[in-house]
């Protein structure tokens, strides 16, 4: 990125997602979608793409849409193939001198609409190549239809087709690591960030996922107060857990490159993640120790791997 | 100009000749070819379409409706199980009112999985909204796709329009055909100039609300109006389409209905096989007549029952079966059509040809034969019955 970030400055541009929207307190979409579209410069447009989701429904509800930008909701699992056919028509247009200015493509889907029912279409616009962004907000459950598992639930995560029981323990497996399924597609830029701080890593990462040319990947955690189960105004507490106990490192991959782009000081135990949710509670029962000795590894694990690749 | 083509490329040519802004583009046989030709054409230069290479036909109609929404035209062509994974996109394009062209190159659907043609594959989205015009031959499929556009895009219509023709039998037959100068067509069909999309630099739009029950039945009833008040624009844009090529369409084709007392009502490549014994049994008295529907939505009811009105049987033959345990749909939507008819002809369900199952002229005089009975007899008894599989017997 070629300018200082300067959050007085960014947070002093016109709104691009109105306030008044439907998502719930304590939502991170919400957080999210105005984060990404703050690094919109102020004179380019966009066309706001969205995948069925709570976001869809929160934030254009006939006759009211809380987007500035146009915007198109077609169905769940086809955003990227949707993104890819409006920059399809802009390019189609601009060749034959029916459409002026800078237009930005950006789509936002939730993990449902991503790591699983929008898979085949996230990828096939990726490996075609399309000048767009697709924006994962990863709340790590379907939350819109009541919390259901998706491939990105975490493990031992209790949702409601995980439920805690006599016999259940909630999800049986680990999260699919899409960010990394997204590097393996060789575009040019991926990333994955979360709403912390001053937002300075989400608006990097937005700013450089919008105005690098081709296909862009960004994955930003989400937390979701209903589907997590925590009160609402620990939104930034815990996604900043999330970040210093490793469970959800920030680092970008650009041309291939992979670049590690936080470090906590003292990067935390999980168990101080899940506490903080409802959905881990029964992981502290007695007796359930291994489980947090288990999600402990395996966090572990990726951790080190992702400093393999990033050579820190 | 004359030139011999299969119906494959004449959809393909038409599209060419229109040059769209957009085209998804996925391969499924019968339809394959139609791609194909174009990627041709894209890669001469002879077009400068976005040619979109999707990974799925729900892709291939995703990319569609978003480049018709952000103010493109866009084309795509599909059979079969491409048709029935794009089902729930159909819907969003119809309510979007996206007047997007879809040629169907009609093949049975899975399963068991077969290749060949039956009208299962669009029958099955009949309800989704779209027009539907069903091509007899190349000609027709060249002409259907020509005049898709002026018809969809009508500011009181806006509805995408879906041209259909059987897969092998048209699609692959090879017929000596009238083409239109591409100067012509791009006169006919004009420039895409809708009032609103994603694009407008100065009004930017949002497609596709959450819609609640406090207006999704008011969008719901302009949607079904939309449909009515395409009828009238088929007419209107066939009557222009008439002075530039000199060939003449409807809703439907009447053959020698004039005073006809025995009728067929099909759709599609049938026609041509109808039309020899329909001539056939003339030549030996019988008064034979045809309908061939051409646009089955909207659905032509009065203007059928009043073609129909002064027959005395009719055969209404199906090339997809509804499972209905009732008769397919063209007989469904005929019957319906004739109620209000004070007095009514007989009437009977064949479904056939299914999966390709072929069908010849002795067949139809078969049927013909059997309205000649009903009409002396009144008996119409079994309704609905299937032509040309083997018997049980036979099997074994």
């Amino acid at each position: 990125m070629s300018r200082v970030y300067n959050l007085k400055r960014e947070v002093e541009k016109p709104v691009r997602l109105t306030g008044g929207h439907r998502l719930c307190a304590g939502c991170g979409a919400g957080v999210v979608v105005s984060g990404v579209l703050r690094a919109l410069d102020k004179e380019d447009r966009a066309v706001v793409v969205n995948a069925t989701s709570c976001l869809e429904v929160s934030t254009f509800m006939y006759p009211y849409t809380a987007y500035m930008d146009s915007y198109l909701h077609s169905a769940f699992e086809n955003s990227a193939a949707t993104c890819s056919g409006v920059e399809a028509a802009y390019n189609a247009l601009k060749r034959r001198g029916k459409v002026e200015g800078t237009v930005k493509f950006i789509t936002f889907a939730g993990d449902g609409g991503t790591y699983d029912i929008g898979f085949q279409s996230l990828s096939g616009a990726m490996e075609r190549g399309h000048d767009m962004v697709y924006v994962c907000y990863d709340n790590e459950a379907y939350m819109n239809t009541g919390i259901q598992r998706s491939s990105s639930t975490p493990l031992f995560a209790r949702t409601t087709t995980t439920p805690v029981g006599t016999v259940g323990q909630g999800k049986k497996q680990n999260k699919k690591d899409l960010t990394e399924i997204l590097v393996a597609h060789n575009i040019p830029y991926v990333a994955q960030t979360a709403p912390i701080g001053n937002f300075k890593d989400l608006h990097t990462k937005a700013y450089n996922a919008i105005y690098t040319e081709g296909p862009c990947f960004l994955n930003i955690l989400s937390p979701c107060p209903r589907g997590w189960d925590y009160p609402m105004e620990r939104l930034a507490e815990i996604t900043k857990l999330a970040v210093d106990t490793c469970v959800w490192p920030l680092f970008e991959v650009e041309e291939g490159v992979w670049r590690l782009s936080y470090t906590p000081k003292k990067k935390l135990p999980v168990a101080e993640f899940l506490r903080s949710q409802g959905r881990f509670r029964h992981m502290f029962q007695k007796g359930n120790e291994w489980m947090i000795e288990e999600a402990q590894q395996y966090v572990d694990q990726k951790w080190e791997r992702l400093l393999e690749h990033t050579g820190a | 100009m004359s030139n011999r083509l299969s119906g494959n490329e004449a959809v393909a040519y038409a599209m060419k000749q229109i040059n769209p802004d957009v085209m998804g583009a996925f391969p499924i046989t019968p339809s394959t070819e139609i791609p194909e030709y174009f990627a041709n054409y894209v890669a001469d230069g002879e077009v400068n379409t976005e040619y979109v290479t999707v990974e799925s036909e729900h892709s291939s109609m995703s990319v569609c409706i978003a480049a018709q929404a952000a103010g493109a035209r866009s084309v795509s062509a599909t059979s079969s199980c491409g048709l029935a994974l794009m089902y729930e996109l159909l819907y969003v394009a119809a309510s979007s009112r996206l007047p997007i062209t879809l040629a169907c190159v009609n093949r049975a659907l899975t399963g068991p999985i077969n290749i060949n043609n039956d009208h299962s594959d669009s029958m099955g989205a009949r309800d989704s909204g779209w027009i539907q015009i069903y091509a007899e031959n190349n000609q027709e499929a060249y002409d259907n796709i020509l005049m898709a556009m002026p018809i969809g895009e009508t500011p009181q219509v806006r509805l995408p329009v879906m041209t259909c023709m059987d897969g092998f039998i048209t699609s692959h037959a090879v017929e000596n055909i009238e083409l239109l100068e591409t100067n012509a067509v791009r006169k006919f069909i004009g420039e895409y100039n809708p009032e609103n999309y994603l694009l407008k630099r100065e009004n930017p739009l949002a497609v596709g609300p959450y819609d609640v029950s406090a207006y999704y039945m008011e969008h719901k009833v302009l949607q079904a109006e939309a449909m009515k008040a395409a009828k009238a624009r088929i007419l209107e844009v066939a009557a222009e389409f008439e002075k530039i090529s000199g060939r003449r369409y409807g809703l439907f084709e009447e053959y020698r209905m004039e005073d006809a007392e025995l009728a067929l009502v099909l759709i599609g490549s049938s026609a041509g096989t109808a039309k020899a014994a329909v001539d056939q049994l003339r030549a030996d008295g019988v008064k034979a007549g045809l309908v061939k529907i051409r646009v089955f939505r909207p659905f032509p009811g009065e203007e059928l029952a009043r073609t129909l009105a002064g027959t005395r049987a009719v055969a209404v033959m199906d090339k997809s079966e509804g499972f209905s345990a009732n008769g397919g749909p063209l007989f469904a939507e005929t019957r319906s059509a004739l109620y209000d008819l004070k007095e009514r002809p007989y009437l009977i369900n064949i479904v056939y040809g299914l999966g390709g199952r072929d069908v010849k002229t002795e067949d139809i005089e078969k049927v013909f034969g059997r309205l000649a009975d009903i009409a002396v007899t009144g008996e119409t008894h079994p309704v609905y019955t299937h032509m040309g599989q083997r018997s049980k017997e036979e099997i074994v």
